[in-house]
């Protein structure tokens, strides 16, 4: 029992220190003016004050940015879980010919650092007139490796009874694959949402490269230029951060279950 | 598996495959062909041979920033281990041990440039960590965290050590719960003290695991950018230039595009000898020879 206790508060102690770096985020966000770094830190703030909140939102285009991330999120997932939905199907339940090629380019393209090819694609996205565009943040990463396997996945559990049932009804593998698999595959639809989700809210050095102008900055580009420009205000700062990872923190606390499902998934078989 | 006519099966992978075919298949090729050219995105690239690869070779700059990234692995058996002892303490399922797992899993879903932006304030000569070193008295001035170039990089590194920590953790978690107690109960039996129950019964189970996450570690550390893009812009005294840094300081700010395409390409192969080693070192002893 002492054993087990001594336990315990050796873990309460790790996960304090741990967090006290967001901690005192979090607290130097609420905190009125006054010495940033009192020690011992205090443990709330002492002139509470949601005033670094109103400044931040007033002195850079915050809203802005906020409006920019929700859009590069949604069509960047959205669009992710369409095209691996419809690729993974058939590398999960057709054979044909081409298919052990696909697969090799898949696994091959996945061992490669798309840091190489930044270079290249910021050359085809100004051919195309993607720079400066949502589209440009969120079209060379739709075409995700891990989004396929993970659905082709979820297709290879689904018995085929089901789908030759159905085959039989005569469905055309379209309405087949949208009316039968789709449902079915709804759970990993939502593990890939999550992670694509968390993956495009985060996402920063490609943003960094595709835009110009700070008025399409989504939050993490905004927030490097936030941290410059009142590079003499931590608490402004402090307060930006707590806005720019608030979502991403809602979504773990609220779906959690499907983020250990998708990041067990590449390393458990 | 019935056989499907070609196109339907092409059908649905066609969005899949022109889009890999253009952002991923594309720029393997142009950008490992643009690797032999002077380009700057203006005037026509003028061919250059194995100049930039040369030239790679006598920038003092590309040779700092190369040998950054690789010191930079030495974050990875660290993270592995300290993951891999935090999934031992946490793995039970205690109300309480799921709370404090989500406290280590929140760095991990939370931007790099949040987490960068609070260390290096954090870090800083008149930050939190400094201001509780000094008052405990462990020190008795500031340490220069970030601003000395004897420590600027193990700075970086602990930040990435601190983000990375949870992820492992879940999958270690994962892993350990995938092992068979009956193993870990045969061990005790037989007399085995928790090390050796460790050292002889779990660790060797979980190796396909550490295999792993070293693999995926050690890529993402040799590619490190944000970080030090936020904390420390690749200073002092280049101490902090690491190659993506460097990469991105030659396609950005100076425009030489052919060779930060050359530099691409080094790093593309230290990664891929990388990948090749881990999986060489974890398949000795690993899995099959126990499954």
């Amino acid at each position: 029992m002492l054993k087990k206790s001594f336990r315990f508060l050796f873990i309460l102690v790790i996960a304090a220190v741990f967090v006290a770096p967001f901690y005192w985020l979090v607290v130097t966000s609420f905190a009125g003016s006054g010495d940033l770094y009192a020690f011992p830190p205090k443990l709330l703030p002492g002139h509470f004050t949601l005033s670094n909140y109103a400044q931040v939102w007033s002195a850079v285009p915050m809203a802005r940015f906020f409006v920019n991330t929700c859009i590069i999120v949604f069509w960047g997932t959205l669009l992710t879980l369409i095209i691996s939905a419809l690729a993974g199907y058939p590398l999960a339940r057709f054979d044909f010919k081409g298919k052990k090629v696909i697969f090799f380019i898949l696994f091959a393209t996945l061992l490669l650092p798309e840091e190489a090819m930044m270079i290249v694609n910021f050359l085809t996205c100004s051919r195309l007139g993607l720079i400066n565009t949502y589209a440009g943040v969120f079209i060379p990463s739709i075409g995700s490796v891990f989004g396929i396997f993970l659905l082709r996945q979820a297709y290879l559990a689904i018995p085929q009874e089901l789908e030759d049932a159905a085959r039989i009804d005569g469905c055309s593998p379209f309405f087949l694959w949208w009316k039968i698999m789709v449902p079915l595959v709804a759970p990993t639809l939502a593990t890939l949402a999550v992670f694509s989700f968390v993956a495009y809210w985060n996402s920063f050095l490609w943003p960094l490269i595709i835009f110009k102008d700070t008025n399409l900055y989504p939050l993490s580009v905004g927030l490097t230029w936030l941290s410059g420009t009142f590079a003499t205000n931590f608490r402004l700062v402090a307060a930006g951060s707590v806005l720019a990872m608030v979502p991403t923190l809602i979504i773990f606390v609220a779906l959690q279950r499907y983020f250990t499902k998708g990041l067990t998934a590449g390393a458990i078989k | 598996m019935k056989r499907t006519s070609l196109w339907t099966a092409y059908g649905f992978l066609l969005p899949a495959l022109s889009l890999l075919l253009v952002f991923t298949i594309f720029p393997i090729f142009v950008g490992a062909a643009l690797s032999f050219f002077c380009y700057n995105a203006v005037t026509p690239p003028v061919f250059v041979g194995l100049g930039n690869f040369k030239a790679i070779f006598s920038d003092h700059t590309a040779l700092i920033a190369l040998r950054n990234s690789i010191f930079y692995l030495a974050v990875v058996p660290i993270l592995q281990l300290l993951s891999i002892l935090l999934a031992l303490l946490l793995n039970e399922e205690i109300k309480a041990f799921r709370v404090i797992r989500m406290l280590f899993y929140i760095p991990v879903i939370t931007s790099i440039v949040v987490v960068a932006v609070a260390w290096k304030w954090v870090l800083a000569e008149d930050g939190l960590l400094n201001g509780a070193l000094v008052s405990l008295h462990v020190v008795r001035s500031p340490i220069h965290w970030l601003t000395d170039p004897s420590l600027a990089l193990w700075s970086v590194m602990m930040v990435t050590l601190w983000k990375g920590l949870g992820y492992y953790m879940v999958i270690y978690l994962a892993g350990l719960q995938g092992i068979d107690p009956q193993y870990e109960e045969a061990a005790r039996l037989d007399g085995a003290g928790p090390i050796s129950v460790f050292r002889y019964v779990t660790f060797p189970l979980l190796k396909p695991v550490v295999a792993f996450c070293t693999i995926i570690s050690s890529i993402a550390a040799i590619k490190v950018f944000a970080e030090v893009y936020v904390m420390t812009s690749g200073g002092p005294l280049l101490s902090t230039t690491t190659a993506v840094y460097y990469l991105y300081d030659l396609f950005m700010n100076r425009l030489q595009l052919g060779y930060a395409s050359a530099l691409g390409v080094v790093l593309a192969i230290i990664i891929g000898a990388l990948s090749y080693l881990n999986y060489r070192f974890f398949r000795e002893g690993g899995f099959e020879s126990y499954a």
